[in-house]
């Protein structure tokens, strides 16, 4: 920040002496760039810079106020006091924390903003040429960001938080059309403060163009019910789905019916199942040392042998629930409250071994890569790439991309074999409350579903 | 280069001639100094504020008020464009040297700037929206979620009444120059009713650059929704005759059929509309526009994000497939005008995409539609739509909530169900379009549509 001598004097003689019962202000800045590639051209490369600050204030219900220009702070905690008083019906309540001192270094193995511009673009122009390298390809698009930003937390209670976090991403994709028919495949990939993530791709890529070649040639899937093989990256959008937006209290927490299936010692699945969420999982894209309350991070069964043992919580949530605050209050930006949000979300590894996962389905599908996910809760999907036949215990021919369909009270409960080959799925962003897309991690084992619900053709 | 003058901050006295809203200082005394150091150079600047008020389970829980403002700048040195954006206005001269800095590896500039300064207005901008107190927009909110929970009491309901205000400024070193301020209100509810194992999601909303002071169109809309959903039928399998309600389309057909057009998906040769211009695609019953130009919806606008004056576009006309959108940069690499369809962010750089769409009305009524189909599914809402290849104009999703029709009427709502399909199949030949159409949120206007038959799976 460029006025970082004075910003915690400012911010904590702009907090005092209000009439509420909490304030917390966050300011932040970020610095990024980013380099997009369409077809064999470039088409944008840019620098971004930002400044902006939040406040939250307690009084009946919630108050608050966001802005890029961090003068008159004072009046703008003014106005999210009298939002507050305005709000004020519902009684809420924040699950008690000791106050935290803090200053936390981004965590930063290869500096992705300290490698020259140049380089950067050199190393896009090989994805380019190696995608198009591969006969076939219609077009492709590579793109390329990463970001600095500093984080500053202060609230009434006396905690006080400078936190840095560094992101790059990178997603590269490409199509192939034959006639009036289009196919695509993508490849996403992002970590958390280090560079050298994004720059072996090279094999990948040229994997992915193969596959979207071949897609055009691929025959459709007929819609039904399948026992599926998930690989780690779409079985980890799976679970994110399936459980990790349910455990996020803010769904449950005021709705009496859905506590109530919500209960601990629920059981949702096999034995086998063992869930878990945090931040405090170090070396991924969803992990931190404090969230945006300035609570510590967690690492946070959520199933624990099939049973509901935990959940996502934020101050508020868990006050409200009775349980401890898990630390997993997030905000994209300081121009959005924090809420609910998963961090780093995975199944543990089981026994099985994909060889033994397949051996026994007679007529089944192999589906990888994700194009994304959706949940309501109680239906949720998940969007493969591609999938394959698996007929007779073999994995055979490639097929055209499927929706699948799942049920939390079912699908979960089919999921009948975890492979011991866990992998974290690095490129996800996660989109709720419009803040999106906010950086997650997620992944799995290989695992088997029966009786999963498939679109396509009738 | 016309002769701008000197200034680093100048404080406005620039701009008198300019006939437009009172540009904000910064931005001209930033495209100044760009003109300075570059070929030619745009400066994009967006002020927004608005104020939402939130309701959680059924009860007020959060007021908000939003500020933010951001500029972006465009430059073209030897020919490359560089690109930089701040949210901090504290230092124009940064903005400047990045974007210099970028511009020797920046992409080749095909676009020139347009001169436009002069615009034919379009009405988006309500001072009564402006000025709505918070006070009654947290009454008018709570006034619906009331009226609900009283039609379904097991209802907990959540929503949002929001109104914002919008300034945006273009400028151009080719002396083109917009700016134009829009109002936004907006209302949305949500609904869920859990039960056992059971859960259903309703919900409506709509956004109106004037004051939405009456709900009961959206409240009605909701307790239709819990009404035609209280029994839960199973859902016809196979290939099935669907009516796609106003939503449905918009949730499973919009985002494909729209992807086709966009003019970079054609130059890069991936739509599946490249070589058709002028050919019927589509039912001869199915006419599609864009149209900028409505008053008061909320994607209408007098120019669009690169100051190029708005109209209104012909995408298919009775089934033939007619323009497809441009920005500056892709219209000149395709050898065509610009159709003033660039939408930008401050963090990029524009692109190509719609307005206002809207689908004509066919002949046929809601009611006369389910009397036809015999056995069949109506799509109201979906779930995971657009996360699969809409490139190639697939659709693929869940039907978050749909309804079994039986000789004529509603039956239940269906659960476990997907659809499957193929834009430009289903449109290739509809069994009927809705003679009235409805506004879908605040920039889409749309009848139903009945399709002769959609794959569905279902447990």
């Amino acid at each position: 920040m460029d006025n970082n001598g004075n910003i915690r004097d400012r911010i904590q003689d702009a907090m005092a002496g209000h009439d509420a019962r909490y304030i917390e202000i966050r300011v932040e800045d970020v610095e990024g760039s980013h380099i997009r590639y369409r077809g064999k051209e470039l088409e944008e490369i840019g620098h971004s810079t930002g400044v902006g600050g939040c406040i939250r204030a307690l009084v009946g219900g919630w108050g608050f106020v966001s802005f890029n220009d961090l003068d008159g702070l004072r009046e703008k905690v003014a106005t999210a006091v009298r939002n507050a008083r305005l709000a004020g019906e519902k009684d809420v309540s924040l699950a008690p924390v000791e106050p935290v001192v803090d200053i936390v270094p981004p965590v930063v193995v290869k500096d992705p903003l300290a490698v020259p511009l140049h380089d950067k673009k050199s190393l896009l122009d090989q994805y380019a040429e190696t995608i198009w390298r591969v006969p076939g390809v219609t077009t492709s698009s590579v793109r390329y960001g990463d970001s600095r930003r500093n984080r500053i937390l202060a609230t009434s209670e006396g905690t006080y938080i400078e936190q840095g976090q560094v992101d790059v991403s990178m997603h590269l994709s490409a199509a192939a059309r034959d006639g009036g028919e289009v196919q695509q495949s993508s490849l996403s990939l992002g970590s958390n403060g280090d560079y050298s993530f994004v720059e072996t791709l090279h094999g990948d890529a040229e994997t992915m163009a193969h596959r979207a070649v071949e897609l055009v040639k691929a025959p459709q899937v007929k819609g039904g019910e399948y026992t599926v093989v998930l690989d780690p990256v779409l079985a980890g959008v799976f679970i994110h789905e399936a459980f990790g937006h349910l455990s996020e209290a803010d769904h449950v927490y005021e709705n009496q019916q859905l506590r109530d299936i919500m209960v601990m010692g629920r059981r949702f699945g096999g034995p086998h199942i063992n869930v878990v969420d945090g931040a405090a999982v170090p070396g991924l894209r969803g992990s931190y040392k404090y969230d945006s309350e300035g609570v510590p991070s967690t690492k946070t069964y959520l199933l624990r042998e099939g049973s509901l043992v935990g959940r996502l919580h934020s101050r508020e949530t868990a006050a409200a629930m009775g349980e401890v605050p898990t630390g997993n209050a997030r905000a994209i930006s300081s121009q959005f409250p924090p809420i609910v949000r998963m961090t780093n979300t995975y199944i543990e590894p089981g026994d099985s071994t994909f060889d033994e996962m397949i051996s026994d389905i007679k007529d089944g599908l192999y589906v990888r890569n994700w194009y994304g996910g959706m949940t309501t809760m109680e239906q949720f999907t998940f969007s493969a790439g591609e999938s394959f036949a698996i007929r007779n215990g073999k994995v055979e021919e490639l097929m055209r991309p499927v929706l699948l369909s799942g049920n939390l009270f079912t699908t979960l409960e089919n999921l009948d074999a975890i492979a011991d080959d866990l992998d974290m799925n690095q490129g996800g962003g996660c989109g709720k409350g419009g803040q999106s897309p906010l950086p997650v991690s997620n992944g799995s084992p290989h695992i088997r579903i029966q009786k999963c619900l498939i679109g396509g053709t009738a | 280069m016309p002769d701008r003058g000197d200034g680093l901050m100048a404080s406005g006295g620039n701009g008198k001639d300019r006939g437009n809203p009172a540009v904000d200082p910064f931005v001209e005394a930033l495209l100044e100094r760009a003109m300075k150091v570059s070929a030619a150079a745009e400066v994009f600047h967006v002020r927004h504020r608005d104020e939402p008020v939130i309701f959680e389970a059924n009860r007020l829980k959060l007021v908000e008020s939003r500020e933010s403002a951001g500029v972006s700048l465009r430059l073209i040195k030897d020919g490359k464009i560089g690109f930089s954006s701040t949210s901090d206005f504290r230092n124009p001269g940064k903005l400047v040297d990045k974007a210099l800095e970028m511009s020797p590896f920046g992409p080749e500039a095909r676009l020139e700037f347009p001169a436009h300064r002069d615009f034919s207005p379009v009405d988006v901008y309500d001072e009564e929206t402006a000025s709505f107190p918070v006070e009654d927009m947290a009454e008018l909110g709570q006034a619906a979620v009331d009226r609900l929970v009283r039609h379904s009491p097991d209802l907990t309901c959540d929503g949002t009444v929001a109104k914002g205000v919008t300034t945006l400024t273009v400028l151009n070193s080719s002396g083109g120059a917009a700016s134009y301020t829009k109002s936004v209100f907006s209302v949305f509810l949500h609904g869920t009713v859990v039960k056992g194992e059971d859960m259903l999601l309703v919900s409506d909303g709509k956004s109106w650059c004037r004051p939405i002071q009456d709900t009961t169109e959206i409240v009605e809309s909701i307790e239709a929704q819990l009404d035609l959903s209280r029994t839960v039928a199973q859902a016809p399998v196979g290939d099935v005759p669907v009516v796609f309600s106003p939503r449905g389309f918009v949730g499973a057909l919009l985002s494909p059929l729209m992807a086709g057009f966009s003019g970079k998906a054609v130059l890069q040769g991936v739509s599946p509309l490249v070589g058709k211009q002028g050919q019927r695609l589509i039912d001869e019953r199915f006419s599609l526009w864009d149209d900028p130009t409505v008053a008061y919806a909320t994607g209408s606008r007098m120019c669009d994000d690169e100051g190029m004056p708005a109209r209104k576009l012909s995408l298919v006309s009775s089934g033939t497939i007619g323009t497809f959108l441009y920005d500056l940069q892709s219209a000149a690499q395709a050898g065509v005008e610009s159709t003033a369809s660039a939408h930008r962010g401050i963090s990029s750089l524009p692109s190509p995409g719609s307005s206002v769409i809207v689908v004509d009305g066919g002949d046929t009524s809601y009611e006369e539609m389910l009397r036809d189909m015999g056995t069949g599914l109506v799509v109201e809402r979906l779930l995971g739509a657009g996360q699969s290849n809409i490139l190639g104009g697939d659709f693929n999703a869940n039907v978050l909530l749909g309804y079994r029709v039986e000789d004529g009427r509603v039956v239940g709502r269906v659960k476990n169900t997907v659809i499957s399909g193929n834009v430009y199949k289903v449109l290739e030949n509809v069994r009927a379009i809705e003679k009235e159409t409805h506004w879908v949120g605040g920039s889409i206007r749309t009848p139903s549509l009945y399709a002769h038959s959609v794959s569905v799976s279902a447990k």
